[in-house]
């Protein structure tokens, strides 16, 4: 970005954990609901409510911790984080402070063919807020309202250390904690539903320069292109404020979206004193040997090994491993297609290009497509046995995500077959030929051209359906005989 | 140790407790004698002794991962001082 | 003797003779409550028509035994679904919970009738039952003194025989020294055995559920009921729980019981040490073994239990905030605002200095010196009550240093408002089980002997305390209220 300065980037992420329930009641997670209709006393921060932690979320921490070559701790205990908001019922948050339940690891991201190792400072379990929605705009509104459905979902926030020097890495560490928590199966990870979230602290400091910058914290970051963006926004003002001889002064900042800038959140009113102490009303975490053990025994293949895979076995480079693994189920399309059609390079193309810009356009998951493993498999075939051409597979592809119809009928409806049969070619080669006497003759003259009429003549004859390479070989014999 | 009206003010700003003057000083004084008295602790030598947070030898105290119906929300929202759609209704953040 | 008078086990004889009904001491309960409570003024909010409907419900099925059909008091700290619950804190007035907290909610199944809920110090922040944001109550023995607190109301309504047993709660002596003051027996069971679920939290990590009642077979009675593992509670133990009636044989031969030297100094009223001497002489002449021990960090408990206390209360009571429930300011232009006024508006002085204290003492800068210290202190008490109940099977000592004092006489000062607990706090600290019981008088007024037992050894303080109400009478003693 600047030829002056260096970047720091340290990421906090908080990602929803998949449990049912509550992580200390009963009230379901499920998002979408109508609001304060999946709440009770416990996680409304009513009178005397106690709570009582769900063995699931702390399954999905060791889980978590284990695909982050994370320590898992064998004692921790929960504490109280006090700040007052309305949208946090007990005015405290239970979370944990000095002993978290997974400490260091790191995380490895490659971006640009460069490989950097990001390390993770520690993940610890706490409950998520309520929801705060203002009436209006925040600045004028008179009012807010407040939603207590998300209270008490189970978050697990992992820290990163601040070892990314550009945007795109950061996008890159975020995209591929992603992978990891989808393929260990304890986080949705919608950033769309809030299920996982970014909070990016920025600093610049003078290259070469080894004492870290002022840092800020820059919330509300809630897509990938958010994070990049702001990012970029964020260390360009901090370099330009330095420039100008301004000092960056440590504090909050919100990503505004719509303007593409990052904002002050100051009040003169936060003074940031959480008064952490050990929560009396839970009970500490020995997580003995065994546990973790088990938990290991259990975890599924990582997308860092299944890309490993796709690359030793197929001979995928790492930018196609990478965009194979950012979901298990990405990978298990690829598979399952792969099983029935051997030809890795081609299957991860049409992934990556076509179903993946479909798939983009219609805001859809992959696991939701018509278009399933055996359906590409057979276009693919079909395009290698020269039934039709690659043109027209793009034109199939589309119908079958659209409508989910195998290859066959879509072009037997479309009337898309490729004319590849020398015998039916022959004849309409030899009418066009002696049809163009003029043509021909220029091209005994040697003029190029000519073959490019001749060829567009036949597909235009055949409505496009003429096999190219066919046509292509036997304009070539043909004329050559003359 | 004598607690300052700064102080008193910092720590009501902290628990949320709008305070008048009066208050501040009183509660200066008396908060500076209870700390006093609390000073004694500091005869006492605590190093190497662990603190103890949770009197029970009780650890791993789980729920199942199960969904239970919560309250109706009606009923939840009835203590609420304002209630709009469904919400709890509160003055603007700022 | 009238119905009122009796006590649980009385009334269950006579209920399963059919010689009186649920519905005629209910009836009984609430002419008593309506002649002396102007008085005492132990009560918040009664529940009269539920409790006759409940009486004649229950008695139309005929079953009787335990506490059905018995009529009880609740401190105003127990969450009582549909039924307003306070906490003596114009903050709560009129909340009205949706649950029973756990501990009610065994004592409904059992057939208890809920007589109404009883006053306290506010959020049982007190020694006096002073600090409720309504009114005070009286001591019954005499009406210029205080019940005790922060459980005043029911260990009054107790003394009082307006109702036969009540449920209190206990951080740091606040069933023991209102049931001293009172002359009842008041237990606070060990940190784990009642739930706390549903009852309105002062200090975590200290407050424990207990009983009140006229003698120490309701008491057992009452615990049999109460204790035990609740799924809602993850600090409530799961421990099986004994038949505590079985441990009333009235044996001591053989127990050892200590009297720490701590808590026979100046500062304890001498006529109480003396009570309390008398009573160990009593425990010798039955068999016990009685001797001299030292709780040596007995001096710190008070000061680190006011800051681990309050530390914990200024989390506690952060949620009443205005916003879900309870007391709002209006005028407020902001959030911010509302919430500092509305808890200004909502709590009362000695709430406020216990939110304020514990606030500092956590605060950035400070949580060593004070939060942290307290908790090293407190682990250093519990290790003193171990030492001695590795030798000894019980630990005697007075309830209070002095007999109920003088309405007003010291609610000017926090500092020695605190000390009443001094004998009482380090129970709590090491989450033991302790149970005061009547022991003598002095000035006209009960004095409480504090009997103290190892973690989950409540069985041992029935045993010990029944063996000394079968060999004294101070239990049967009541006091003479003028019925107006
Ligand atoms: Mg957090
Ligand atoms: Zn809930």
């Amino acid at each position: 970005m600047s030829k002056d300065y260096e970047v720091v980037i340290g990421l906090e992420v908080h990602a929803e954990l998949k449990t049912k329930s509550k992580i200390f009641c009963a009230c379901s997670t499920a998002f979408g609901a109508e609001p304060n209709t999946q709440v009770c006393p416990v996680c409304s921060g009513f009178p005397g409510m106690l709570p009582v932690l769900n063995e699931k979320a702390v399954d999905c921490a060791i889980k978590t911790g284990l695909a982050l070559n994370s320590e898992i701790a064998e004692f921790c205990k929960f504490d109280r984080k006090n700040y007052f908001y309305p949208d946090l019922p007990k005015a405290y948050q239970i979370s944990q402070y000095d002993l978290p339940i997974c400490k260091g690891g790191y995380l490895d991201i490659d971006v640009e063919g460069e490989r950097t190792r990001v390390g993770i400072t520690r993940a610890h379990l706490e409950e998520d807020a309520g929801k705060l929605v203002h009436q209006g705009d925040i600045t004028t509104t008179p009012f807010s309202l407040v939603d207590l459905n998300r209270s008490g979902v189970p978050l697990l926030e992992i820290v990163s250390e601040p070892d990314m020097r550009s945007a795109q890495q950061a996008r890159a560490y975020m995209e591929k904690l992603r992978s990891i928590l989808l393929f260990a199966d304890v986080s949705d990870c919608k950033m769309e539903e809030g299920s996982l979230r970014c909070d990016a602290n920025v600093s610049v400091r003078p290259w070469g320069e080894q004492k870290l910058g002022t840092r800020t914290e820059i919330k509300n970051l809630n897509s990938f292109r958010a994070l990049e963006r702001a990012i970029e926004y964020e260390a360009k003002r901090q370099m330009e404020a330095l420039e100008d001889g301004e000092v960056i002064v440590q504090e909050t900042r919100t990503w505004d979206e719509g303007k593409g800038v990052t904002r002050s959140m100051r009040s003169k009113e936060e003074a940031h004193d959480y008064r952490y102490f050990p929560e009396p009303d839970l009970p500490p975490l020995r997580i003995d040997r065994d546990w973790v053990d088990t938990v290991r025994k259990s975890m599924p293949e990582m997308p860092v090994q299944a890309g490993q895979r796709l690359m030793d076995q197929y001979g995928l480079s790492q930018y196609d491993a990478d965009l194979i693994t950012q979901s298990p189920q990405n990978l298990k399309f690829f598979d399952e297609t792969l099983a029935l059609y051997a030809d890795a390079k081609a299957v991860s193309n049409w992934m990556m290009g076509d179903l993946t810009r479909l798939l983009n356009q219609n805001g859809m998951e992959i696991q939701d497509a018509k278009v399933k493993p055996a359906l590409l498999a057979e276009m693919l075939r079909l395009m290698a046995d020269g039934t039709i051409s690659g043109k027209m597979a793009k034109t199939v592809f589309e119908e079958m995500f659209v409508s989910g119809l195998d290859p066959q009928t879509i072009i037997k409806e479309k009337g898309l077959v490729q004319i590849s049969d020398a015998n039916s070619l022959l004849p309409l080669i030899d009418e066009i030929i002696n049809n163009n006497p003029k043509v021909l003759q220029d091209y005994k003259n040697g003029k190029e051209k000519a073959f490019g009429f001749f060829i567009g003549q036949i597909m235009k004859a055949t409505k496009g359906q003429a096999n190219p390479e066919m046509v292509n070989n036997l304009l070539k014999e043909r004329l050559n005989r003359e | 140790m004598a607690l300052t009206i700064k102080e008193v003010e910092y720590v009501a700003q902290l628990a949320r407790l709008q305070l008048n003057e009066d208050e501040k000083q009183i509660f200066a004084e008396q908060l500076s004698s209870i700390l006093e008295y609390v000073e004694k602790l500091n005869e006492l030598p605590t190093d190497g002794v662990e603190p103890l947070a949770h009197i029970l030898p009780v650890y791993n105290v789980f729920r199942a991962d199960e969904i239970r119906p919560g309250t109706p929300r009606e009923e939840i929202l009835a203590n609420a001082p304002l209630v709009e759609e469904g919400q709890y209704k509160v003055p603007k953040i700022m | 003797m009238e119905l009122h008078q009796l006590t649980i086990h009385e009334l269950q004889e006579l209920l399963s003779r059919k010689e009186t009904s649920a519905l005629e001491i209910t009836q009984a309960i609430f002419s008593r409550i309506h002649a002396v409570d102007k008085q005492v003024r132990a009560f918040i909010t009664l529940t009269e028509e539920e409790a006759l409907a409940k009486a004649r419900e229950i008695d139309n099925q005929g079953e009787y035994g335990r506490i059905a059909g018995i009529p009880l008091g609740l401190k105003d700290i127990f969450c009582t679904r549909g039924v307003k619950t306070t906490c003596a804190s114009r903050i709560l007035e009129n909340f009205v919970p949706t649950y029973d907290s756990t501990a009610a909610g065994k004592l409904f199944a059992d057939k208890g009738i809920l007589a109404g809920k009883l006053n306290m110090d506010e959020f049982a922040m007190g020694s006096s039952t002073e600090q409720s944001a309504f009114f005070s109550t009286c001591n019954p023995w005499d009406f210029t003194r205080v019940p005790g607190g922060s459980s005043g109301g029911s260990a009054a309504a107790v003394a009082a025989d307006e109702v036969p047993f009540a449920l209190g709660t206990d951080t740091g002596g606040s069933i023991r020294q209102p049931a001293s003051f009172c002359g009842v027996v008041g237990l606070k069971p060990t940190y784990g055995r009642v739930s706390r679920w549903g009852v309105i939290a002062y200090a975590s990590s200290l407050d424990q559920v207990g009983t009140f009642a006229k003698d120490v077979r309701d008491c057992a009675l009452v615990m049999n009921i109460i204790s035990g593992k609740d799924p809602l509670d993850s600090t409530s133990v799961d421990l099986p729980v004994p038949d505590y009636s079985a441990s009333l044989d009235g044996n001591v031969k053989g127990m050892k019981i200590a009297y720490p030297r701590e808590y026979f100094q100046p500062g304890i009223d001498s006529q109480v040490q003396e009570a309390i001497k008398k009573a160990l002489i009593k425990y010798e002449e039955m068999g016990a073994i009685v001797d001299e021990v030292s709780l040596p960090h007995s001096e710190y408990a008070l000061p680190a239990y006011y800051l681990v206390a309050t530390a914990e209360a200024s989390a506690n009571l952060a949620r009443y905030d205005g916003v879900r429930y309870g007391l709002r300011d209006f005028e407020a232009a902001n959030v911010i605002d509302m919430f500092s006024r509305s808890r200004a508006e909502g709590f009362g002085e000695e709430v406020k200095r216990r939110i304020m204290l514990g606030s500092y003492a956590l605060s950035s800068g400070y949580y060593d010196a004070y939060y942290l210290k307290a908790l090293k202190v407190r682990r250093l008490i519990a290790d003193d009550f171990s030492k001695v109940f590795a030798k000894f099977d019980l630990i005697v000592s007075p309830t209070a240093p002095t007999v109920a004092f003088k309405i007003g006489e010291q609610i000017g000062d926090p500092l020695t408002l605190y000390m009443n607990d001094i004998l009482t706090v380090p129970i709590n600290m090491a989450g033991l089980p302790a149970m005061s019981i009547p022991c003598g008088f002095h000035e006209g007024m009960p004095v409480g002997m504090q009997l103290v037992g190892p973690a989950f050894g409540e069985s041992t303080l029935f045993k010990a305390a029944f063996a000394f109400e079968q060999n004294t009478d101070f239990h049967t003693f009541r006091p003479a209220l003028e019925v107006k």
